[in-house]
């Protein structure tokens, strides 16, 4: 069924605007798309469960900076006097790690503490956006091609890269997209996100760990979004403190524009994906064509 | 002889549902006063009659008449203003909202200037009917802190709050226990006297005979007899229901407990407040065993499972399984560990109705349908197809939603998860509450031959007679202390009833525990239960009261 609707929503545009459905149009949308579904992706995973995660655009902008400031900057180590500079890989998998720092401590807060998703991850937002701005005292880091002399150039291929014509960033969805599918429909995993999302109690009482499952949840869905402010501040060549502002809207967005229920169990990661599509693309490109932001 | 005085009449009621007709031509009447037992198996259209009369759905054909006037109702809400009030049998309370405020909903008491809701008066006005049903519910607390039981006494208060003439009854006591049932009984006929009529639902034949006056049965959507309940007995219902004897139903094969299975001692649970909810409880399950917990609501029979599956980890006392002490802190472990728990909500707490019959079925198990790292799709079909026909599970596909199937075939999918874990010990709580006799005979079967391959099962009940005709021994429970042990050829409904009202003599109950501290670990050894104590005597006048009304007229 959504499908139909994407293709009706497609085809309609295509017919009231010539330009609508071009080849390099449609790279240039997915690749916009791409951001929000990596976001939406992991936020599905929450809202299986029930939960919600606030607190994934902070994400996305702590881990441009940390990215940012690893890049321009490098990690000084006062004690040896040196400041050393990583490679672009190194890079991302710090910053990835940040993610699942930052999705652990959600996580915990909400199964540990008992505190609900909402107020957690809304905790989250306002302190990881407070570390992005710290990371720089509020400035831009510019120029994250890097120096061939320091040995960390290669950051921008993440963002600005492709791999047989198609732009990183769509591979990186597509990639995602697959393994969280498959996880969400074939794993024990994901069974058990649909059951907690369904009857915690009943899940509970299968012997399902909730609190494992739910912590997992919360480190997927900020994995997801370190992801997606590696790609970011890779595409832009810089990070700002802002960046991914109100991104964790249009994740939810598009998320339950995809059919996934905010009360959990029920919904499927490709809904997500379509519903990224829908939220990001075809509305705000294809309903409003005077304003032509994307060109 | 004057014609008995109709007050409501259904009168060629059909109703179809897509492609299927749920109720066909049913003629259904409603003696002004009285009480009119409306039974038939699951799926049998009861409940669709009962939403049309109630309002919440419309008949396809048929004509309601009330008081001879021919009335339709396009809403519960215009059912209500004519009089009808109704109990579902899934209860329709606010678990969020407190009693008072249940049973005020829609028609709160407003202070002075008709703006504010008064709170003190609703309060005072629920005690008040509280107190009327005998249940000294505190009107503050909140409805999802009370047990199933206590909600039901809820919904009743709810409907006496309201002005009814005709007040529908579905299985009003399939979570109450003997004492409240008795209760219930004297303020049906309270309301009797006041000349409101009743329609009450149940699957508890004998229950319906004590408490009906007119009968009326449905089979497959269709109306299939009346009549006055002073002409009929229990074989006359089910024979109309089923086609079948009541014989079939209460099965029990003889078979030898083998070695002992599970071994609970010393099992003390605080209560929040202070005080203990169990208080020292010891008792084995052998392998083959039968075992049946039998108690009033609040007993802590609930409670007692739920410390054997972990779920409680402020109690003490240890656990054996097979001779091996449990460790396991977590569900997870005790179901690796031989134990399953089946629990007594089954809408709350046993299925998840956003998955399939086939996803509900393996939930427990996953791990055993793994090729990889993957589910495999087909290892589960195959496992959840064999259960399936094992248990006659009724569902188009395993791929149906949990949701479609009848309460009796829910009932059996949860029963299902279980046994794919490959239990060593299964505990059951209530596990035939509304479910229709049908359903009922599976499961007992089902029980039994679980016993016979060896497996220990453990069932809590509120009902005698089930309590009576299929445990191999009945342990019974009152204010969290075990108060009497009977082997199935010496227990009697009086002792029973007499265990179960007991707990103020803590002398019975620190003697047994004594004796079961200092009796080694038995395996296999002749019979465990020599020790069975006797009814304590200040109980006796009121089983003598109960012993009229519960003998099965059978």
């Amino acid at each position: 069924m959504r499908f139909v609707a994407l293709i009706i929503l497609v085809v309609i545009f295509s017919i009231l605007s010539p330009d609508f459905l071009t080849l390099n149009d449609l790279t240039i949308v997915a690749e916009h798309v791409s951001i929000n579904a990596l976001l939406a992706i992991g936020q599905s995973f929450v809202i299986l469960t029930a939960g919600i995660d606030l607190s994934v655009g902070s994400i996305v902008g702590l881990t441009a900076m940390v990215a940012g400031y690893l890049i321009s900057q490098g990690l000084p180590l006062p004690m040896f006097g040196v400041v050393v500079y990583f490679n672009a890989w190194v890079v991302i998998l710090i910053g990835l790690l940040v993610g699942i720092v930052l999705g652990l401590v959600n996580g915990l807060v909400i199964t540990r503490l008992s505190v609900a998703p909402f107020i957690a991850t809304l905790g989250m937002l306002y302190a990881a956006r407070g570390l992005a701005l710290l990371t720089s005292n509020g400035a831009t880091f510019p120029d994250l091609g890097g120096d061939p002399s320091l040995g960390n150039t290669g950051f921008p291929f993440l963002g600005t890269g492709n791999i047989l014509g198609v732009p990183m960033p769509i591979w990186l969805m597509i990639l995602f997209g697959l393994v969280a599918s498959f996880v969400a429909s074939r794993t024990p995993f994901g069974r058990q996100v649909y059951a907690i999302g369904g009857n915690e109690r009943a899940a509970q009482l299968s012997g399902i760990r909730v609190n494992r499952v739910k912590l997992l949840v919360y480190v997927i869905s900020g994995f997801c979004a370190a992801m997606t402010g590696l790609v970011i501040a890779s595409q832009l060549q810089a990070a700002q403190p802002a960046t991914g502002e109100s991104y964790e809207l249009n994740a939810i967005a598009a998320v339950v524009l995809g059919g996934t229920s905010l009360f959990g169990g029920r919904g499927t990661i490709l809904g997500s994906i379509i519903g990224a599509f829908v939220s990001t693309a075809l509305l705000p490109q294809g309903a409003d064509h005077d304003h032509d932001s994307r060109r | 002889m004057t014609a008995p005085d109709i007050v409501l009449r259904a009168e060629g009621i059909t109703k179809i549902y897509g492609g299927t007709v749920a109720l066909d031509n049913v003629d259904f009447n409603v003696y002004r006063g009285k009480v009119n037992v409306l039974i038939g198996e699951n799926g049998a259209g009861k409940s669709t009659l009962m939403k049309i009369i109630a309002g919440a759905e419309t008949a396809t054909r048929g004509r309601l008449l009330l008081e001879g006037q021919p009335v339709q109702f396009k809403s519960p809400r215009e059912a209500a203003r004519a009089g009808i009030g109704i109990i579902y049998q899934e209860l329709n309370l606010f678990p969020n909202l407190s009693v008072a405020e249940n049973i005020f909903l829609d028609q709160e008491a407003l202070g002075r200037h008709g703006i504010l809701v008064d709170r003190r008066r609703q309060q005072a006005e629920a005690r008040r009917l509280l107190q009327r049903l005998e249940q000294p519910l505190d009107p503050q607390e909140l409805v999802g802190h009370l047990r199933l039981g206590q909600q039901q006494i809820v919904e009743i208060a709810k409907a006496l709050a309201r002005d009814v003439r005709i007040l529908i009854m579905d299985e009003p006591t399939s979570a109450l226990t003997t004492a409240e049932v008795e209760i219930l009984f004297r303020v049906i006929r309270e309301l009797k006297a006041q000349g409101v009529s009743i329609i009450y639902i149940s699957h508890k034949l004998e229950e319906l005979l004590r408490i009906g006056d007119y009968v009326t049965v449905l089979r497959d959507s269709h109306r299939i007899a009346e009549a006055p309940v002073s002409a009929i007995d229990v074989n006359w219902l089910v024979e109309q229901m089923i086609g079948r004897s009541v014989s079939e139903t209460y099965v029990h094969q003889e078979r030898t407990p083998g070695q002992e299975l599970l071994r609970v001692e010393h099992l003390r649970l605080p209560r929040p407040g202070g005080g203990l909810l169990l208080d020292d409880i010891s008792f084995q399950v052998r392998a083959g065993e039968i075992v049946a917990l039998y108690g009033l609501l609040g007993a802590g029979r609930t409670e007692l499972l739920e410390c054997l599956m972990g779920l409680h980890p402020e109690a003490s006392g240890s656990l054996w399984i097979a001779g091996q002490r449990l460790r396991g802190r977590h569900v997870s472990e005790r179901i690796a560990e031989g134990l399953v728990l089946v629990p007594e909500d089954r809408q709350r707490e046993g299925l998840v109705p956003t998955l399939s019959v086939a996803q509900n079925i393996v939930l427990a198990s996953l791990r055993r349908y793994l090729s990889g790292p993957v589910l495999s799709r087909k290892k589960e079909l195959a496992a959840v197809r064999r259960l399936m026909g094992e248990l006659g599970i009724k569902a188009p596909s395993p791929q149906t939603l949990i949701e479609a199937l009848s309460g009796g075939n829910q009932q059996k999918v949860v029963v299902a998860r279980g046994l794919l874990t490959e239990p060593r010990v299964m505990l059951l709580d209530e596990p035939t509450r509304g479910i229709d006799i049908g359903a009922k005979a599976d499961l007992f079967r089902l029980m039994n031959r679980l016993a016979s391959e060896g497996l220990g099962i453990l069932f809590v009940s509120s009902e005698l007679r089930e309590v009576m005709s299929v445990a191999d021994r009945i342990l019974v429970l009152a204010r969290g202390r075990l108060t009497g042990e009977f082997r199935r050829e010496e227990a009697s409904e009086e002792a029973l009833v007499a265990a179960a009202s007991a707990g103020q003599e803590p002398a019975t109950a620190a003697t047994r525990d004594e004796q079961a501290a200092h009796s080694p670990v038995q395996s296999g050894a002749a019979d465990p239960v020599d020790r069975q104590t006797q009814a304590p005597a200040p109980a006796a006048s009121a089983s003598e009261e109960r012993r009229h009304q519960t003998r099965p007229r059978a």
